[in-house]
């Protein structure tokens, strides 16, 4: 069976490069066949890898522990499903997961492009198909998940399993990983086409509207990705953090902003014609950074509590990453004078400078959070010695990003094209500026002041949120006047009208309610007491009492369990079960914690641990105001995202500026 | 052209401003990481720097008291007493024989003051290939 995985990751590695050599051949020598056989390879890519992967699976969930990939990711005693996702779980398994789903994105670009784009489309597929070389080549060669434990001559050894960290042993965790990497793999493709139409020299963005959806919802898998990552160290951790700035949360992170700047810049193009150097620029930084991801989580370069062990897979990565980063320079500016702007800045009040200065703070971040992650590398190789930075120097740099950004975020959408007046500017931000002012005083007076930032934060997340509800208001009134609809369906009705425009106001909306769970963070509460069983503590307006320290046992796990009852004020809020285990089989021990959720604030107990002698328990208890807020923000943030996906009822044309002998000259394909 | 000035003076000062909390950010935060070896040579140099040592944690040598914990990280022959009195709980991960890294400061009394500690992710840490076969066990 093992050998039968190895064959068609070889085979599949052999047809990479012959689609990679079909495609370009055959575009430059007019040869239709040949590009059509490479198409072809293609498809063959992602049958064979499907059968790879089908083989680890079988692998993994049967226990062929004589396999050293599953001997050291599963152990018998695991679930199916936990089984199952150890097909991530290790280095090996996640490059095939890494290398399978980009074959299959591959092989639904190729059949939905196959009568699309057929001068480009030759270029896109040797794009596609040369990551996908570099990814074959290091689980063909280097690192494949069917090699078998092999100990003296010929004997093959059975390996007992070495399970999975029962930290991960958690629903979140076990699509973590696969959001992350469809977001990461998914950004091949747009790159891909922006490749492609430099290499053929096209005018126009028709690389950008074909894959507008796809960029879409690979940003969303990312953010999702990113957030169910947040969501499992707050609830599983026992720290109530959801946030570390360790170097794998920003090397996610890195990709995720370079693809929102890409995002909103995209629509200066389509819409001016502007930016089109840029938006080159911001998608092949999109793409690279998604690969640097990958090579910062598996090379163990930067010491980080997710890392691998040093391995010499970096190597590879750094050779992939310099040839590429390289190629794609020379492509883009060799092709300069096909990516001339149509139009010009007129004014700093409009929207192009809103949107260029929401680019310019976006790339500023994502350079502060590269700067910081690599720089015990950087420093060590200017001074020798080995220097890290850590939160305060991120949260210190991020936080006036962020408030900058959720500034833009209200202003943005409003603003006019070309330039704004006077009058414009506080008809659109009259209400919205008092609203905001009201909230600020407001709180300043309740006793906010003390956090700037925080008080700060709370105004613009009124002022964003009392702009877009106004957006929603105008639209909804005017329809309701003509047809005379309730205001729900007259709801629906605008955004179906233009799905674009008022699905990028329900993201926006999200962004403000995590903006106001983030916000909350300012005032957090803890307390670590060590207590009796009988005894109490107090945290905030809770009182904690400790009602009783059950003990017990079952086949995976030892456990030991605190009843505490929690009452505020005299009324009780019922009985929370903090728990510690320790997992027999990895000797590792676990809490789970216990949370009470509520819109308003979490509490958050952690058992700790017992005291030396036995005695006494030691109890974390933790306040998180408004913490919900960032999970209710998503998921506003993920519906806004799919309803921008929905096609627009009315198509709307767009007011593009043409500059006159600048007009497009080729013909928009396919719509 | 006036608009493009106007532009480019205002990316100006937001970069400027950028660089100037980046450079506070930096200044605050920075920490040398130094094998426990290095450590003991730095006699003077280390005072007032904050550090980050890692070593492997010596088994049996975790003792907690009250909120403070204490243990021993030891590198190839080198051992390095260390206290954590910091407000984050312990990661489970913690445990005898786990590597870990220790944030904090070095003590006139050459006990290392530690604010945080970290420990590696054992899932996603790979054994050394050799301790790999170690243990699996022969069944034919």
């Amino acid at each position: 069976m093992e050998n039968i995985g190895a064959l068609a990751l070889l085979l599949a590695f052999c047809f990479a490069v012959y689609a990679v050599i079909g495609s370009v051949v055959g575009k430059l020598r007019k040869n239709p066949f040949l590009i059509v056989s490479a198409e072809r390879a293609v498809y063959s890519i992602w049958i064979l890898l499907s059968i790879a992967s089908g083989i680890l699976i079988y692998a993994l969930i049967t226990g062929n522990f004589k396999m050293g990939y599953v001997a050291a990711h599963t152990d018998a005693s695991m679930s199916n499903i936990y089984k199952f996702t150890a097909w991530w779980g290790g280095q090996e398994g996640s490059l095939l997961l890494w290398s399978w789903l980009l074959s299959t994105y591959s092989a639904i670009v190729v059949f939905t492009n196959r009568r699309k784009f057929r001068d480009m489309m030759p270029y896109v597929t040797a794009v596609l198909m040369t990551t996908q070389t570099f990814f074959l080549i290091l689980i063909a060669f280097v690192f494949s998940p069917f090699e078998i434990l092999v100990a003296g001559r010929g004997n093959i050894v059975e390996g007992m399993g070495r399970g999975l960290n029962p930290l991960l042993q958690y629903w979140t965790m076990v699509i973590h990983p696969p959001m992350l990497y469809l977001g990461y793999v998914g950004f091949t493709v747009p790159f891909a086409f922006a490749i492609g139409s430099l290499i053929t020299k096209q005018p126009g963005d028709a690389w950008i509207h074909t894959t507008r959806r796809w960029t879409i919802v690979t940003w969303l898998f990312q953010s999702t990705g990113i957030l169910l990552g947040q969501g499992w160290a707050y609830a599983v951790l026992g720290w109530g953090g959801y946030w570390a700035w360790d170097p794998v949360e920003n090397a996610s992170l890195l990709p995720w902003i370079t693809a929102t700047a890409f995002l909103h810049s995209v629509m200066m193009q389509e819409k001016k014609g502007m930016m089109k150097v840029w938006n080159m620029v911001l998608i092949s930084a999109t793409f690279f950074l998604c690969i640097f991801g990958t090579f910062l989580t598996r090379s163990g370069v930067v010491s980080s509590v997710h890392a691998f062990a040093q391995s010499p897979i970096g190597t590879y990565f750094v050779v992939f990453l310099a040839i590429g980063i390289a190629a794609t320079a020379y492509l883009i500016l060799d092709r300069l004078s096909y990516l001339r702007s149509e139009a010009r800045l007129e004014s700093v009040v409009s929207r192009e400078s809103s949107f260029m200065f929401n680019n310019l703070i976006l790339l500023a971040s994502c350079f502060a959070v590269l700067w910081g992650t690599l720089f015990p590398v950087i420093s060590e190789a200017v001074s020798g010695e080995k220097i890290s930075v850590d939160a305060p120097f991120f949260n210190r740099i991020n936080i006036p990003i962020g408030l900058g950004l959720l500034f833009l975020t209200g202003v943005g959408p409003l603003i006019a094209w070309r330039r704004s007046s006077m009058e414009s500017l506080r008809r659109a931000f009259f209400w919205p500026s008092i609203a905001a002012l009201v909230v600020m005083v407001g709180l300043g007076v309740a006793g906010v002041y003390e956090h700037p930032y925080a008080l700060l934060s709370f105004g613009l997340c009124m002022f964003v949120a009392a702009t877009i509800l106004a957006e929603f208001w105008k639209g909804a009134t005017a329809i309701r006047t003509k047809s005379g609809v309730g205001f729900i369906p007259a709801v629906v009705e605008l955004t179906h009208r233009n799905t674009r425009r008022y699905g990028g106001y329900l993201v926006h909306m999200g962004i403000v309610f995590m903006f106001i769970g983030y916000t909350g963070a300012a005032f957090n509460k803890d307390v670590t007491k060590e207590v009796v069983p009988g005894g109490s503590f107090e945290l905030g307006r809770y009182t904690i009492k400790i009602a009783d320290l059950q003990k017990g046992e079952n086949d995976n796990y030892i456990w030991q369990k605190l009843l505490l009852d929690v009452s505020s004020g005299g009324t009780s809020l019922g009985t929370m079960e903090p728990e510690r285990r320790m997992y027999k089989s990895s000797q590792q021990p676990t809490s789970e914690v216990a949370i009470r959720r509520r819109l308003n604030e979490d509490l958050y107990l952690n058992f700790a641990g017992v005291s030396n002698d036995n005695q006494r328990a030691v109890i974390q208890a933790y306040v998180f105001p408004l913490v919900t807020w960032i999970w209710i923000g998503f998921w506003v943030l993920a519906v806004g995202t799919l309803v921008c996906l929905v096609p627009s009822k009315v198509r709307l044309s767009y007011a593009r500026t043409q500059v006159i002998g600048v007009a497009e000259r080729h013909a928009p394909v396919a719509k | 052209m006036k608009t493009y000035v106007k532009f480019g003076a205002m990316v100006a000062v937001i970069i400027g401003l950028l660089a100037w909390l980046a450079m506070g950010g930096i200044s605050d935060s920075k920490t040398y990481y130094k094998t426990i070896a290095e450590l003991g040579q730095m006699g003077d140099h280390a005072k007032g720097k904050r550090l980050r040592v890692g070593g492997d944690v010596q088994a049996g040598s975790i003792v907690r008291a009250g909120s403070e914990v204490s243990f021993v990280l030891h590198q190839d022959a080198k051992t390095l007493k260390v206290v954590y009195n910091g407000i984050d709980p312990l990661p489970d991960t913690f445990k005898d024989g786990a590597q870990a890294l220790a944030d904090g400061k070095l003590g006139p009394d050459g006990v290392f003051q530690a604010n945080k500690i970290q420990a590696k992710c054992a899932s996603k840490y790979e054994a050394k290939p050799q301790l790999k076969k170690d243990a699996s066990r022969a069944s034919m």
